[in-house]
């Protein structure tokens, strides 16, 4: 099951269960949840294609004691209806579950118009976002049940790239290297990329399915001084909080992600991988000049 | 939602905690286009219980004075701390922040959120089995944000019959609403009703009236700014 249908299937299980949750649709996904319309038609509402009034509509469920799911492609749900996510629900204090699909690159055929590798960085602007980014199908059903079960804004980056296994929710070190070795740390759907990329060398890789708030203790703790940042959206959207977290050492940082979002290319998301170097191949490309 | 005090002072007190904010001795009521609007919802219109009370949502968060000066009429905070107004420490900005001002329900200012978000708040409020109305106060300058007409469209075809929108009409739209600011609501299935922004007992009436099944707005016509 992809992200995506592993999302459908948890959400119209959490409208069952709970009737103080909602979800809210400008058209994207609309279909997928026929059961869930039928179930619980008042609690899907679709405001077609109405992206402003989607994240005013979902502010305003919670103003009304509800948790509400909006959902959409990454670019329709955070950049389109920013100003909406900034004071509807940011500034307002009021707090919602955000679930994305596409997100970088997944839509390559689409084109930029489909794509969003800026979405973690603009919801940065804003305070206190939980932020997942999962890596595998398996991760999505207990992410979504902890956002629509606790309170606070969270953003839930779903993606079609994926590890070959289910990971650990949160922070991970997925593989030691030896004391004051380099630390690559590889978000959601980039991990398996990166061990290949790094089978041979003496590194030590964290692996990060949550990157908001960002786990400053861990990565100090590790006590490397050369970090390397690979993100599966636009790069170095994480080099702020590695600054922070490293404040008290000397050190050195690169940030890998996507590079280009200008691309102005098509073909598979494979592709698009390639192009911004987060391949295997790229990322050992960046690891070998930069080590 | 705010707990809702009684009422403490009358409409005729209305000029006295608008010269708290302002320092001005006298106030022409006609140069705050919304306040009869607000005086006349709080005071006789809006359900007021503590179990289920009416919503008010103030979108059009520009000049909010009369909003503040009808609210410490209502009791909802002490009227001396109206002379705070705009200060660094008050809860009292140009614009109204409901993390700080008691009864206000959203902060506003940026013109264009408040009616999706009073349509989110109808359809909340009614999925858990309130009877409450949900009033959305805009201005006709506001609708020029087409993020309104987004909203529009949603309310009347989810059947938000517990929202009623109001919009005060001074003419301020640079580029006009032909026909009247209501056709653009009517044309999508709402009520409307037009009525003097003035006149209270035709505002009392106007809000009062709700067709079943459709989202309603009264446009309330005052002096062109």
């Amino acid at each position: 099951m992809s992200a995506r249908g592993q999302f459908v299937s948890t959400m119209t299980a959490l409208l069952d269960e709970d009737p103080r949750c909602a979800l809210v649709l400008a058209d994207i996904s609309l279909d997928r949840f026929a059961p869930a319309v039928a179930a619980h038609g008042g609690r899907v509402v679709n405001v077609g294609i109405r992206e402003q009034a989607m994240i005013g509509v979902t502010a305003g469920l919670c103003l009304a004691g509800m948790r509400a799911v909006a959902h959409s492609y990454a670019t329709f749900l955070v950049e389109r209806p920013f100003e909406q996510i900034k004071l509807d629900l940011s500034h307002q204090a009021f707090e919602a579950v955000l679930v994305s699909i596409a997100g970088s690159y997944d839509a390559s055929e689409e084109g930029r118009t489909h794509q969003s590798p800026g979405d973690v960085a603009l919801l940065d602007t804003l305070p206190a976002w939980t932020v997942h980014v999962p890596g595998h199908p398996g991760e999505v059903d207990g992410l979504l049940r902890s956002a629509v079960s606790s309170s606070g804004n969270v953003y839930i980056r779903l993606s079609d790239s994926s590890n070959s296994g289910p990971a650990r929710s949160g922070a991970s070190i997925v593989r030691e290297g030896s004391d004051g070795a380099p630390l690559v740390i590889a978000v959601g759907p980039l991990l398996d990329p990166v061990i290949e990329a790094t089978s041979d060398l003496d590194v030590t890789v964290c692996h990060l399915t949550t990157i908001r708030p960002f786990p400053d203790d861990l990565v100090a703790l590790v006590g490397a001084t050369d970090i390397v940042l690979v993100e599966p959206y636009l790069a170095g959207t994480s080099a702020s909080q590695v600054a922070r977290a490293l404040v008290d050492r000397p050190h050195r940082l690169s940030c890998l992600g996507v590079s280009n979002p200008e691309l102005h290319r098509f073909g598979s998301p494979d592709d698009h991988a390639r192009a911004h170097g987060l391949d295997a191949a790229g990322i050992r490309r960046s690891l070998a000049s930069y080590l | 939602m705010t707990e809702t005090p009684s009422t403490s002072a009358g409409y005729a007190e209305l000029p006295r905690l608008l010269s708290l904010m302002t320092g001005d001795e006298k106030h022409n009521l006609s140069a705050y286009s919304t306040l009869d609007v607000l005086w006349v919802l709080y005071d006789r219109v809006m359900r007021r219980c503590k179990s289920d009370p009416d919503r008010f949502l103030l979108s059009k968060g520009h000049g909010p004075q009369a909003y503040f000066a009808v609210l410490a009429a209502m009791g909802y905070f002490p009227e001396s701390l109206l002379t705070t107004f705009g200060e660094f420490d008050s809860p009292f900005g140009h614009h109204p922040d409901h993390l700080l001002v008691p009864g206000v329900e959203i902060s506003s200012g940026s013109l264009g959120h408040g009616l999706a978000i009073a349509c989110g708040l109808a359809i909340g409020l009614r999925l858990q089995g309130s009877s409450a109305r949900v009033f959305c106060l805009l201005g006709d300058a506001e609708m020029d944000e087409g993020s309104n007409h987004e909203a529009i469209v949603v309310a009347d075809r989810l059947g938000v019959s517990n929202l009623t929108a109001i919009v005060i009409d001074n003419d301020s739209a640079s580029h006009g609403w032909p026909g009247g600011i209501e056709r653009r609501f009517e044309v999508e299935g709402w009520a409307t009703t037009r009525v003097n922004g003035r006149d209270h007992a035709s505002i009392e009436a106007a809000l009062a009236h709700q067709v079943a099944g459709r989202p309603g707005v009264v446009v309330a016509e005052t002096e062109a700014k």
